[in-house]
Protein backbone atom coordinates (compact mmCIF):
# COMPACT_ATOMS: atom_id res chain seq x y z
CA UNK A 1 0.00 0.00 0.00
CA UNK A 2 2.40 2.47 0.53
CA UNK A 3 4.04 1.17 -2.05
CA UNK A 4 1.68 2.25 -4.27
CA UNK A 5 1.42 5.80 -2.52
CA UNK A 6 4.87 6.31 -3.56
CA UNK A 7 4.04 5.50 -7.07
CA UNK A 8 1.16 8.17 -7.35
CA UNK A 9 3.39 10.83 -5.12
CA UNK A 10 5.99 10.00 -7.98
CA UNK A 11 3.51 10.26 -10.39
CA UNK A 12 2.11 13.71 -9.49
CA UNK A 13 5.38 15.04 -9.06
CA UNK A 14 6.23 14.45 -12.50
CA UNK A 15 3.14 15.73 -13.55
CA UNK A 16 3.95 19.18 -12.09
CA UNK A 17 7.61 19.08 -13.64
CA UNK A 18 6.24 18.20 -16.87
CA UNK A 19 3.44 21.11 -16.49
CA UNK A 20 5.81 23.65 -15.01
CA UNK A 21 8.70 22.80 -17.81
CA UNK A 22 5.92 23.80 -20.91
CA UNK A 23 4.83 26.89 -19.18
CA UNK A 24 7.82 27.76 -18.84
CA UNK A 25 8.86 27.11 -22.61
CA UNK A 26 5.71 28.69 -23.55
CA UNK A 27 5.93 32.12 -21.78
CA UNK A 28 9.62 32.54 -22.32
CA UNK A 29 8.97 34.59 -25.43
CA UNK A 30 6.44 36.74 -23.32
CA UNK A 31 9.23 36.63 -20.19
CA UNK A 32 11.80 37.80 -22.72
CA UNK A 33 9.84 40.37 -24.45
CA UNK A 34 8.81 41.94 -21.17
CA UNK A 35 11.53 41.84 -19.03
CA UNK A 36 13.62 43.31 -22.31
CA UNK A 37 11.36 46.40 -22.10
CA UNK A 38 12.55 47.47 -19.11
CA UNK A 39 16.18 46.91 -20.06
CA UNK A 40 18.52 50.33 -21.74
CA UNK A 41 18.74 49.00 -25.85
CA UNK A 42 22.63 49.82 -25.16
CA UNK A 43 22.30 46.91 -22.43
CA UNK A 44 20.17 44.77 -24.64
CA UNK A 45 22.62 45.34 -27.51
CA UNK A 46 25.68 44.09 -25.47
CA UNK A 47 23.84 40.70 -24.87
CA UNK A 48 23.86 41.96 -21.25
CA UNK A 49 20.24 40.66 -20.34
CA UNK A 50 21.09 40.52 -16.79
CA UNK A 51 21.13 43.73 -16.18
CA UNK A 52 19.56 46.21 -13.22
CA UNK A 53 19.23 48.73 -14.84
CA UNK A 54 15.31 48.32 -15.23
CA UNK A 55 13.62 51.11 -15.73
CA UNK A 56 10.25 52.25 -17.69
CA UNK A 57 12.21 54.73 -19.93
CA UNK A 58 11.38 52.92 -23.47
CA UNK A 59 7.48 52.76 -22.42
CA UNK A 60 7.75 56.66 -21.63
CA UNK A 61 10.11 56.85 -25.16
CA UNK A 62 7.27 54.53 -26.76
CA UNK A 63 4.30 56.48 -25.63
CA UNK A 64 6.21 60.16 -26.36
CA UNK A 65 7.98 59.81 -29.73
CA UNK A 66 6.04 56.95 -31.66
CA UNK A 67 2.44 57.31 -32.64
CA UNK A 68 1.58 54.36 -30.73
CA UNK A 69 -1.25 55.87 -28.95
CA UNK A 70 -2.60 57.29 -32.01
CA UNK A 71 -1.81 53.49 -33.86
CA UNK A 72 -4.04 52.17 -30.98
CA UNK A 73 -7.47 54.90 -30.71
CA UNK A 74 -7.24 53.78 -34.99
CA UNK A 75 -7.34 50.11 -34.28
CA UNK A 76 -10.06 50.55 -31.14
CA UNK A 77 -12.22 52.68 -33.16
CA UNK A 78 -12.27 50.50 -36.29
CA UNK A 79 -12.72 46.92 -34.04
CA UNK A 80 -15.24 48.59 -32.16
CA UNK A 81 -17.07 50.00 -35.37
CA UNK A 82 -16.70 46.42 -36.86
CA UNK A 83 -17.68 44.75 -34.18
CA UNK A 84 -21.03 46.75 -33.83
CA UNK A 85 -21.91 46.25 -37.44
CA UNK A 86 -21.34 42.76 -37.58
CA UNK A 87 -23.66 42.47 -34.28
CA UNK A 88 -26.31 44.58 -36.29
CA UNK A 89 -26.06 43.10 -39.81
CA UNK A 90 -25.54 39.29 -38.61
CA UNK A 91 -27.97 38.98 -36.48
CA UNK A 92 -30.38 40.90 -39.01
CA UNK A 93 -29.68 38.20 -41.97
CA UNK A 94 -29.83 35.46 -38.88
CA UNK A 95 -33.55 36.40 -38.23
CA UNK A 96 -34.43 36.94 -41.56
CA UNK A 97 -33.07 32.86 -42.04
CA UNK A 98 -34.41 31.50 -39.25
CA UNK A 99 -38.04 33.58 -38.65
CA UNK A 100 -38.57 34.85 -42.37
CA UNK A 101 -40.19 33.08 -45.05
CA UNK A 102 -39.56 33.96 -48.64
CA UNK A 103 -38.22 33.09 -51.97
CA UNK A 104 -34.61 31.60 -53.12
CA UNK A 105 -34.46 31.45 -48.96
CA UNK A 106 -32.80 28.50 -49.70
CA UNK A 107 -30.64 29.61 -52.60
CA UNK A 108 -29.65 32.80 -50.47
CA UNK A 109 -28.37 30.92 -47.53
CA UNK A 110 -26.44 28.37 -50.09
CA UNK A 111 -24.60 31.81 -51.22
CA UNK A 112 -23.63 32.58 -47.86
CA UNK A 113 -22.09 29.26 -46.80
CA UNK A 114 -20.54 29.44 -50.37
CA UNK A 115 -19.00 32.49 -48.86
CA UNK A 116 -17.86 31.10 -45.66
CA UNK A 117 -15.51 28.84 -48.10
CA UNK A 118 -13.92 32.21 -50.30
CA UNK A 119 -10.67 33.38 -48.85
CA UNK A 120 -10.40 37.07 -48.45
CA UNK A 121 -6.75 36.70 -49.26
CA UNK A 122 -7.47 35.85 -52.74
CA UNK A 123 -9.94 39.16 -53.64
CA UNK A 124 -7.70 41.90 -52.61
CA UNK A 125 -7.00 42.71 -56.24
CA UNK A 126 -10.68 44.02 -56.92
CA UNK A 127 -11.71 45.11 -53.30
CA UNK A 128 -8.58 47.45 -54.18
CA UNK A 129 -9.83 48.76 -57.08
CA UNK A 130 -12.84 49.08 -55.44
CA UNK A 131 -12.29 51.02 -52.08
CA UNK A 132 -9.80 53.15 -54.28
CA UNK A 133 -12.55 53.87 -57.12
CA UNK A 134 -15.03 55.01 -54.10
CA UNK A 135 -12.38 57.18 -52.69
CA UNK A 136 -11.46 55.44 -49.24
CA UNK A 137 -8.11 54.79 -49.23
CA UNK A 138 -6.24 56.09 -46.20
CA UNK A 139 -9.49 56.36 -44.66
CA UNK A 140 -10.65 54.43 -41.76
CA UNK A 141 -13.71 53.35 -43.97
CA UNK A 142 -11.74 51.64 -46.18
CA UNK A 143 -10.99 49.30 -42.69
CA UNK A 144 -14.45 48.98 -41.70
CA UNK A 145 -17.09 48.54 -45.12
CA UNK A 146 -15.50 45.53 -46.40
CA UNK A 147 -16.26 43.98 -42.85
CA UNK A 148 -19.83 45.14 -42.09
CA UNK A 149 -21.18 41.37 -42.05
CA UNK A 150 -19.71 38.15 -42.26
CA UNK A 151 -21.07 34.62 -43.42
CA UNK A 152 -19.37 33.29 -40.23
CA UNK A 153 -21.16 35.23 -37.83
CA UNK A 154 -24.54 35.03 -39.85
CA UNK A 155 -24.31 31.34 -39.73
CA UNK A 156 -23.25 30.67 -35.95
CA UNK A 157 -26.38 33.55 -35.51
CA UNK A 158 -28.82 31.04 -37.11
CA UNK A 159 -27.58 28.10 -35.83
CA UNK A 160 -28.31 29.86 -32.20
CA UNK A 161 -31.36 31.59 -33.05
CA UNK A 162 -32.91 28.18 -34.29
CA UNK A 163 -33.06 26.79 -30.76
CA UNK A 164 -35.30 29.85 -29.93
CA UNK A 165 -38.43 28.05 -28.25
CA UNK A 166 -41.51 28.15 -30.33
CA UNK A 167 -43.53 29.47 -27.77
CA UNK A 168 -41.63 32.63 -27.58
CA UNK A 169 -42.42 33.03 -31.19
CA UNK A 170 -46.35 32.30 -30.77
CA UNK A 171 -46.27 34.47 -27.68
CA UNK A 172 -45.29 37.26 -29.60
CA UNK A 173 -47.76 36.79 -32.32
CA UNK A 174 -50.83 36.49 -29.76
CA UNK A 175 -49.26 39.86 -28.19
CA UNK A 176 -48.97 41.39 -31.49
CA UNK A 177 -45.21 41.86 -32.22
CA UNK A 178 -44.44 42.54 -35.39
CA UNK A 179 -40.81 41.42 -36.69
CA UNK A 180 -38.48 44.28 -35.49
CA UNK A 181 -40.15 44.15 -32.08
CA UNK A 182 -39.36 40.38 -31.91
CA UNK A 183 -36.10 40.18 -33.21
CA UNK A 184 -35.22 43.70 -30.83
CA UNK A 185 -37.06 42.43 -27.86
CA UNK A 186 -37.13 38.89 -27.39
CA UNK A 187 -34.36 36.76 -30.16
CA UNK A 188 -31.15 39.38 -29.37
CA UNK A 189 -31.84 39.22 -25.26
CA UNK A 190 -32.25 35.42 -25.46
CA UNK A 191 -29.46 34.62 -27.36
CA UNK A 192 -27.07 37.33 -25.23
CA UNK A 193 -24.10 34.83 -25.26
CA UNK A 194 -24.06 34.07 -28.68
CA UNK A 195 -24.31 37.78 -29.29
CA UNK A 196 -21.38 38.37 -27.20
CA UNK A 197 -19.08 35.21 -28.51
CA UNK A 198 -20.05 37.03 -32.06
CA UNK A 199 -18.75 40.33 -30.70
CA UNK A 200 -15.70 38.99 -29.37
CA UNK A 201 -14.43 37.11 -32.21
CA UNK A 202 -15.06 39.90 -34.82
CA UNK A 203 -13.35 42.66 -32.25
CA UNK A 204 -10.79 40.21 -32.42
CA UNK A 205 -10.69 39.73 -36.00
CA UNK A 206 -10.33 43.43 -36.79
CA UNK A 207 -8.03 44.16 -34.10
CA UNK A 208 -5.56 41.16 -35.81
CA UNK A 209 -6.31 42.40 -39.65
CA UNK A 210 -2.92 42.67 -41.08
CA UNK A 211 -2.92 42.10 -45.05
CA UNK A 212 -5.61 44.28 -45.67
CA UNK A 213 -4.84 48.03 -43.73
CA UNK A 214 -1.42 47.30 -44.96
CA UNK A 215 -2.72 47.69 -48.41
CA UNK A 216 -5.32 49.72 -48.22
CA UNK A 217 -3.92 52.91 -45.29
CA UNK A 218 -0.74 54.15 -45.47
CA UNK A 219 -0.75 57.61 -42.98
CA UNK A 220 -0.54 57.47 -38.94
CA UNK A 221 -4.22 59.25 -38.90
CA UNK A 222 -5.54 55.91 -40.40
CA UNK A 223 -2.79 52.95 -39.40
CA UNK A 224 -3.82 50.55 -37.67
CA UNK A 225 -1.28 48.71 -34.34
CA UNK A 226 -0.18 45.72 -36.19
CA UNK A 227 1.27 47.16 -39.07
CA UNK A 228 2.01 50.30 -37.05
CA UNK A 229 4.40 48.08 -35.22
CA UNK A 230 6.00 47.19 -38.53
CA UNK A 231 6.30 51.07 -39.10
CA UNK A 232 8.30 50.94 -35.64
CA UNK A 233 10.48 48.13 -36.79
CA UNK A 234 11.37 49.40 -40.12
CA UNK A 235 11.65 52.83 -39.02
CA UNK A 236 15.18 54.76 -37.41
CA UNK A 237 14.13 52.81 -34.69
CA UNK A 238 15.01 49.63 -36.21
CA UNK A 239 17.68 48.88 -33.76
CA UNK A 240 15.88 50.23 -30.61
CA UNK A 241 15.06 46.94 -29.16
CA UNK A 242 14.26 47.82 -25.67
CA UNK A 243 11.45 50.27 -27.22
CA UNK A 244 10.10 47.80 -29.92
CA UNK A 245 9.80 45.41 -27.40
CA UNK A 246 7.96 48.19 -25.33
CA UNK A 247 5.64 48.92 -27.88
CA UNK A 248 4.57 44.73 -28.37
CA UNK A 249 4.44 44.76 -24.76
CA UNK A 250 1.85 47.75 -24.66
CA UNK A 251 -0.01 46.03 -27.06
CA UNK A 252 -0.57 42.59 -25.44
CA UNK A 253 -1.07 43.49 -21.97
CA UNK A 254 -4.04 44.34 -22.57
CA UNK A 255 -5.47 42.23 -25.07
CA UNK A 256 -4.10 39.23 -22.32
CA UNK A 257 -6.40 40.90 -18.94
CA UNK A 258 -8.81 41.08 -21.76
CA UNK A 259 -8.71 37.47 -22.62
CA UNK A 260 -8.61 36.46 -18.92
CA UNK A 261 -11.28 38.57 -17.84
CA UNK A 262 -13.06 37.28 -20.78
CA UNK A 263 -12.35 33.59 -20.13
CA UNK A 264 -14.08 34.27 -16.63
CA UNK A 265 -16.94 35.76 -17.76
CA UNK A 266 -17.63 33.57 -20.65
CA UNK A 267 -17.64 30.70 -17.63
CA UNK A 268 -20.50 32.17 -15.89
CA UNK A 269 -22.43 33.51 -18.65
CA UNK A 270 -22.29 29.65 -19.36
CA UNK A 271 -23.42 28.70 -16.11
CA UNK A 272 -26.09 31.30 -16.37
CA UNK A 273 -27.19 30.17 -19.57
CA UNK A 274 -27.63 26.52 -18.38
CA UNK A 275 -29.70 27.64 -15.29
CA UNK A 276 -31.87 29.52 -17.27
CA UNK B 1 -60.04 26.82 -39.77
CA UNK B 2 -59.73 28.76 -42.95
CA UNK B 3 -60.18 24.99 -45.09
CA UNK B 4 -63.49 24.40 -43.59
CA UNK B 5 -65.22 27.57 -43.66
CA UNK B 6 -64.11 28.01 -48.07
CA UNK B 7 -65.11 24.12 -48.59
CA UNK B 8 -68.55 25.53 -50.23
CA UNK B 9 -67.12 28.11 -52.45
CA UNK B 10 -66.80 27.65 -55.85
CA UNK B 11 -63.03 26.16 -56.27
CA UNK B 12 -61.67 29.01 -58.56
CA UNK B 13 -62.63 31.21 -55.85
CA UNK B 14 -60.92 29.31 -53.70
CA UNK B 15 -57.98 29.35 -54.94
CA UNK B 16 -58.02 32.93 -55.51
CA UNK B 17 -58.45 33.62 -51.90
CA UNK B 18 -56.11 31.22 -50.88
CA UNK B 19 -53.27 32.57 -52.69
CA UNK B 20 -54.18 36.38 -51.84
CA UNK B 21 -53.85 34.98 -47.91
CA UNK B 22 -50.78 33.24 -49.25
CA UNK B 23 -49.26 36.30 -51.09
CA UNK B 24 -50.06 38.53 -48.11
CA UNK B 25 -48.19 36.60 -45.68
CA UNK B 26 -45.20 36.61 -48.45
CA UNK B 27 -45.83 39.73 -49.30
CA UNK B 28 -45.16 40.95 -45.68
CA UNK B 29 -42.10 38.99 -45.18
CA UNK B 30 -40.84 39.77 -48.58
CA UNK B 31 -41.00 43.68 -47.05
CA UNK B 32 -39.05 42.35 -43.63
CA UNK B 33 -36.45 40.23 -45.41
CA UNK B 34 -35.64 42.85 -47.55
CA UNK B 35 -34.57 44.95 -44.92
CA UNK B 36 -33.00 42.40 -42.58
CA UNK B 37 -31.23 40.93 -45.25
CA UNK B 38 -30.56 43.41 -47.49
CA UNK B 39 -27.69 45.33 -45.76
CA UNK B 40 -25.45 41.70 -45.64
CA UNK B 41 -26.34 40.68 -49.08
CA UNK B 42 -25.03 43.79 -50.53
CA UNK B 43 -22.10 44.06 -48.63
CA UNK B 44 -21.60 40.34 -49.58
CA UNK B 45 -22.11 41.30 -53.24
CA UNK B 46 -19.42 43.70 -53.36
CA UNK B 47 -16.72 42.83 -51.30
CA UNK B 48 -16.96 38.86 -51.73
CA UNK B 49 -19.36 37.50 -54.75
CA UNK B 50 -17.95 40.55 -57.10
CA UNK B 51 -14.55 40.29 -56.44
CA UNK B 52 -14.40 36.45 -56.65
CA UNK B 53 -16.10 36.26 -60.19
CA UNK B 54 -14.06 39.59 -61.31
CA UNK B 55 -10.83 37.76 -59.77
CA UNK B 56 -11.65 34.40 -61.85
CA UNK B 57 -12.14 36.38 -64.83
CA UNK B 58 -8.99 38.36 -64.93
CA UNK B 59 -7.01 34.89 -64.38
CA UNK B 60 -8.24 34.02 -68.03
CA UNK B 61 -6.97 37.02 -69.43
CA UNK B 62 -3.76 38.70 -70.22
CA UNK B 63 -3.38 42.52 -68.16
CA UNK B 64 -1.57 45.44 -68.37
CA UNK B 65 0.49 47.38 -65.64
CA UNK B 66 -2.95 49.00 -64.59
CA UNK B 67 -4.68 45.78 -64.30
CA UNK B 68 -7.24 46.43 -67.26
CA UNK B 69 -7.43 42.85 -69.26
CA UNK B 70 -6.45 43.18 -72.61
CA UNK B 71 -6.00 39.39 -74.04
CA UNK B 72 -8.11 36.44 -73.64
CA UNK B 73 -6.25 33.54 -73.21
CA UNK B 74 -8.38 31.06 -71.55
CA UNK B 75 -6.30 28.68 -69.07
CA UNK B 76 -3.25 29.95 -70.46
CA UNK B 77 -2.25 31.59 -67.04
CA UNK B 78 -3.14 28.62 -65.12
CA UNK B 79 -1.02 26.33 -67.83
CA UNK B 80 2.01 28.68 -67.31
CA UNK B 81 1.86 28.95 -63.70
CA UNK B 82 1.31 25.40 -63.07
CA UNK B 83 4.65 24.41 -65.28
CA UNK B 84 6.48 27.27 -63.98
CA UNK B 85 9.55 26.13 -61.85
CA UNK B 86 9.05 29.18 -59.74
CA UNK B 87 5.61 28.71 -58.75
CA UNK B 88 6.00 24.97 -57.68
CA UNK B 89 8.61 25.66 -55.49
CA UNK B 90 6.30 28.09 -53.81
CA UNK B 91 3.99 25.86 -53.82
CA UNK B 92 6.15 22.64 -52.11
CA UNK B 93 7.66 25.67 -49.36
CA UNK B 94 3.78 26.45 -48.81
CA UNK B 95 2.87 22.52 -48.46
CA UNK B 96 5.81 21.62 -46.36
CA UNK B 97 4.80 24.75 -44.18
CA UNK B 98 1.39 23.77 -44.07
CA UNK B 99 2.04 20.27 -43.32
CA UNK B 100 4.82 21.17 -40.04
CA UNK B 101 2.50 23.61 -38.80
CA UNK B 102 -0.39 21.60 -38.36
CA UNK B 103 1.23 18.09 -37.55
CA UNK B 104 3.04 20.09 -34.85
CA UNK B 105 0.23 22.34 -33.70
CA UNK B 106 -2.12 19.64 -33.12
CA UNK B 107 0.63 17.26 -31.05
CA UNK B 108 1.89 19.57 -29.15
CA UNK B 109 -1.87 20.86 -28.57
CA UNK B 110 -2.91 17.94 -27.49
CA UNK B 111 -0.15 16.85 -25.43
CA UNK B 112 -0.57 20.33 -23.54
CA UNK B 113 -4.19 19.33 -23.33
CA UNK B 114 -4.34 16.11 -22.28
CA UNK B 115 -1.86 17.21 -19.38
CA UNK B 116 -3.60 20.15 -18.31
CA UNK B 117 -6.85 18.28 -18.01
CA UNK B 118 -5.44 15.64 -15.17
CA UNK B 119 -7.64 16.73 -11.79
CA UNK B 120 -4.43 18.09 -9.99
CA UNK B 121 -4.64 21.34 -7.51
CA UNK B 122 -3.85 24.45 -9.35
CA UNK B 123 -4.39 23.48 -12.29
CA UNK B 124 -6.44 25.91 -13.64
CA UNK B 125 -3.36 28.18 -13.57
CA UNK B 126 -2.03 26.44 -16.07
CA UNK B 127 -4.99 26.23 -18.44
CA UNK B 128 -4.82 29.48 -18.49
CA UNK B 129 -0.86 30.26 -19.02
CA UNK B 130 -1.10 27.69 -21.52
CA UNK B 131 -4.06 29.90 -23.55
CA UNK B 132 -1.98 32.81 -23.28
CA UNK B 133 -0.95 32.87 -26.79
CA UNK B 134 -4.86 32.97 -27.91
CA UNK B 135 -4.38 37.31 -27.05
CA UNK B 136 -1.34 37.36 -28.89
CA UNK B 137 -1.44 39.07 -32.59
CA UNK B 138 0.71 38.66 -35.44
CA UNK B 139 2.92 41.56 -35.19
CA UNK B 140 3.14 41.06 -31.48
CA UNK B 141 4.32 37.36 -32.14
CA UNK B 142 6.83 38.53 -34.98
CA UNK B 143 8.54 41.21 -32.56
CA UNK B 144 9.06 38.63 -29.62
CA UNK B 145 10.60 35.99 -31.62
CA UNK B 146 12.27 38.62 -34.24
CA UNK B 147 14.26 39.39 -31.06
CA UNK B 148 15.02 35.84 -30.07
CA UNK B 149 16.01 34.65 -33.51
CA UNK B 150 18.51 37.75 -33.98
CA UNK B 151 21.87 36.89 -35.27
CA UNK B 152 23.25 39.69 -33.29
CA UNK B 153 21.62 40.35 -29.93
CA UNK B 154 19.02 38.00 -29.63
CA UNK B 155 18.12 35.70 -27.13
CA UNK B 156 18.88 31.88 -28.93
CA UNK B 157 22.66 33.72 -29.98
CA UNK B 158 23.62 34.63 -26.34
CA UNK B 159 22.03 31.20 -24.75
CA UNK B 160 24.62 29.97 -27.94
CA UNK B 161 27.20 31.97 -26.51
CA UNK B 162 26.74 30.77 -22.78
CA UNK B 163 26.68 26.95 -24.00
CA UNK B 164 29.74 27.70 -26.77
CA UNK B 165 27.36 26.23 -29.36
CA UNK B 166 28.11 27.41 -32.92
CA UNK B 167 25.37 30.45 -33.56
CA UNK B 168 22.71 29.09 -36.18
CA UNK B 169 22.00 31.52 -38.60
CA UNK B 170 18.21 31.69 -38.02
CA UNK B 171 16.73 33.89 -40.98
CA UNK B 172 19.44 34.08 -43.56
CA UNK B 173 19.62 30.06 -44.11
CA UNK B 174 16.51 29.13 -46.12
CA UNK B 175 15.80 26.05 -44.07
CA UNK B 176 16.16 27.93 -40.74
CA UNK B 177 14.09 30.66 -41.68
CA UNK B 178 11.25 28.34 -43.05
CA UNK B 179 11.40 26.59 -39.57
CA UNK B 180 11.31 30.08 -37.71
CA UNK B 181 7.99 31.15 -39.76
CA UNK B 182 7.01 27.69 -38.53
CA UNK B 183 7.91 27.69 -34.84
CA UNK B 184 6.28 31.06 -34.33
CA UNK B 185 3.23 30.13 -35.88
CA UNK B 186 2.74 27.31 -34.07
CA UNK B 187 3.54 29.10 -31.04
CA UNK B 188 0.47 31.69 -31.80
CA UNK B 189 -1.93 28.40 -32.99
CA UNK B 190 -1.43 27.03 -29.72
CA UNK B 191 -3.67 28.39 -27.10
CA UNK B 192 -6.35 28.15 -29.31
CA UNK B 193 -5.79 24.19 -30.39
CA UNK B 194 -5.33 23.85 -26.43
CA UNK B 195 -8.32 25.39 -24.88
CA UNK B 196 -10.54 23.24 -27.73
CA UNK B 197 -9.01 20.30 -26.99
CA UNK B 198 -8.93 20.88 -23.80
CA UNK B 199 -12.63 21.10 -23.70
CA UNK B 200 -13.41 17.96 -25.79
CA UNK B 201 -10.71 16.06 -23.30
CA UNK B 202 -13.08 17.23 -20.55
CA UNK B 203 -16.16 16.29 -22.47
CA UNK B 204 -15.53 12.17 -22.87
CA UNK B 205 -17.67 10.87 -19.98
CA UNK B 206 -15.16 10.20 -16.47
CA UNK B 207 -17.14 6.38 -16.37
CA UNK B 208 -14.99 5.42 -19.56
CA UNK B 209 -11.80 6.27 -17.59
CA UNK B 210 -13.16 4.47 -14.03
CA UNK B 211 -13.65 0.94 -15.61
CA UNK B 212 -10.32 1.13 -17.34
CA UNK B 213 -8.94 1.89 -13.79
CA UNK B 214 -10.70 -1.10 -12.79
CA UNK B 215 -9.61 -3.32 -15.29
CA UNK B 216 -6.06 -1.68 -14.62
CA UNK B 217 -5.09 -0.18 -17.99
CA UNK B 218 -2.23 2.25 -17.75
CA UNK B 219 -2.79 5.67 -18.40
CA UNK B 220 -0.87 5.42 -21.95
CA UNK B 221 -3.31 2.71 -23.03
CA UNK B 222 -6.31 4.99 -21.98
CA UNK B 223 -5.13 7.82 -23.92
CA UNK B 224 -4.47 6.00 -27.11
CA UNK B 225 -7.77 3.77 -26.70
CA UNK B 226 -9.99 6.44 -25.06
CA UNK B 227 -8.92 9.92 -25.38
CA UNK B 228 -7.84 9.78 -28.58
CA UNK B 229 -10.77 8.13 -30.73
CA UNK B 230 -13.50 9.90 -27.90
CA UNK B 231 -12.25 13.27 -29.41
CA UNK B 232 -11.88 12.42 -32.76
CA UNK B 233 -13.99 14.51 -34.23
CA UNK B 234 -12.82 17.79 -32.28
CA UNK B 235 -9.02 16.33 -34.07
CA UNK B 236 -10.28 16.52 -37.35
CA UNK B 237 -12.02 20.22 -36.42
CA UNK B 238 -8.56 21.63 -35.04
CA UNK B 239 -6.50 20.25 -37.94
CA UNK B 240 -8.92 21.48 -40.80
CA UNK B 241 -8.72 24.86 -39.35
CA UNK B 242 -5.29 24.82 -39.16
CA UNK B 243 -4.84 23.87 -42.47
CA UNK B 244 -6.74 26.28 -43.43
CA UNK B 245 -4.87 28.96 -41.62
CA UNK B 246 -1.72 27.44 -42.34
CA UNK B 247 -2.33 28.14 -46.23
CA UNK B 248 -3.58 31.49 -45.86
CA UNK B 249 -0.81 32.93 -43.61
CA UNK B 250 0.84 36.41 -44.83
CA UNK B 251 1.43 38.45 -41.67
CA UNK B 252 3.90 36.40 -40.04
CA UNK B 253 6.07 35.84 -43.58
CA UNK B 254 5.67 39.71 -44.28
CA UNK B 255 7.19 40.57 -40.73
CA UNK B 256 9.89 37.49 -40.28
CA UNK B 257 11.40 36.82 -43.47
CA UNK B 258 9.46 38.71 -46.25
CA UNK B 259 9.52 35.68 -48.16
CA UNK B 260 12.79 35.00 -48.23
CA UNK B 261 16.10 34.21 -48.00
CA UNK B 262 16.35 32.99 -51.63
CA UNK B 263 11.93 33.01 -51.67
CA UNK B 264 12.55 30.40 -49.46
CA UNK B 265 9.14 31.47 -47.54
CA UNK B 266 7.05 32.81 -50.22
CA UNK B 267 4.21 31.01 -49.61
CA UNK B 268 1.21 31.30 -51.51
CA UNK B 269 -0.70 34.61 -50.17
CA UNK B 270 2.66 36.40 -49.88
CA UNK B 271 2.71 35.64 -53.93
CA UNK B 272 -0.32 37.02 -54.39
CA UNK B 273 0.39 39.87 -52.64
CA UNK B 274 3.62 40.89 -54.43
CA UNK B 275 3.17 39.44 -58.12
CA UNK B 276 -0.26 41.85 -57.76
CA UNK B 277 1.29 44.64 -55.51
CA UNK B 278 4.85 44.78 -56.08
CA UNK B 279 4.82 43.96 -59.98
CA UNK B 280 1.96 44.60 -60.63
CA UNK B 281 1.01 41.33 -62.69
CA UNK B 282 -2.37 41.14 -62.07
CA UNK B 283 -3.46 37.86 -64.07
CA UNK B 284 -1.29 35.89 -62.56
CA UNK B 285 -1.78 37.33 -59.13
CA UNK B 286 -5.41 36.15 -59.98
CA UNK B 287 -4.30 32.74 -61.05
CA UNK B 288 -2.91 32.48 -57.85
CA UNK B 289 -5.71 33.60 -56.09
CA UNK B 290 -7.80 31.47 -57.76
CA UNK B 291 -5.92 28.35 -56.96
CA UNK B 292 -5.83 29.51 -53.31
CA UNK B 293 -9.90 29.56 -53.27
CA UNK B 294 -9.62 25.93 -54.70
CA UNK B 295 -7.14 24.61 -52.10
CA UNK B 296 -9.33 26.88 -49.03
CA UNK B 297 -12.76 26.11 -50.89
CA UNK B 298 -11.80 22.23 -50.60
CA UNK B 299 -10.82 21.69 -46.81
CA UNK B 300 -13.77 24.16 -45.99
CA UNK B 301 -16.43 21.88 -47.82
CA UNK B 302 -14.80 18.72 -45.93
CA UNK B 303 -15.29 20.52 -42.32
CA UNK B 304 -18.79 21.75 -43.86
CA UNK B 305 -19.78 17.73 -44.91
CA UNK B 306 -18.24 16.62 -41.19
CA UNK B 307 -20.48 18.94 -39.66
CA UNK B 308 -23.20 17.99 -41.25
CA UNK B 309 -22.56 14.26 -39.97
CA UNK B 310 -21.70 15.07 -36.98
CA UNK B 311 -25.01 17.42 -36.58
CA UNK B 312 -27.27 14.16 -37.89
CA UNK B 313 -25.52 12.04 -35.51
Amino acid sequence: MANFDERAILKRVFSYILLIALALIILAPFFIGIWTSFLPTMDIAKGNLFSTNLSLDNYVSAFTKTPILRYLLNTVVIATLTMVAQLIFCSMSAYAFVFLKFRFRKTIFALFLVTMMLPFEAEIIPNFATIKHMGLLDNYAALIIPFLTSAFGTFMLRQSFMQTPAELKEAADIEGLNHFQFYWNIVLPYNKISMITLGAYSFLGAWNQYLWPMLTTFSNNSRVIQNGLKQLQSEETFNDWGMIQASAAIIVIPTIIVLFIGQHYFKSGMNEGAVK
Amino acid sequence: MLKTSTTNVVPEKKVEAKQRQGFRLNANDKYYASIFLGPSLLVLTLFVFYPMLKTLYISLFLTNTLGNTTVFTGLDNYVKLISSPDFLSSMSVTLLYVVAVTVLTVSVGLLLANLASQKLPGIGIFRTLYSVTMGVSVAVAAIFWLFIFNPSTGFFALMSGWLNLPVVNWLTSPTNAMWAVIITTVWMNLGFTFLILLGAIQSVPSTLYEAADVEGASSRYQFFKITIPMISPTLFFVSTITIIGAFKSFGLIDLITKGGPTNATNMLVYRIYKDAFYSGNYAKSSTEAIILTVIIAFFTLIQFKFLEKKVNY
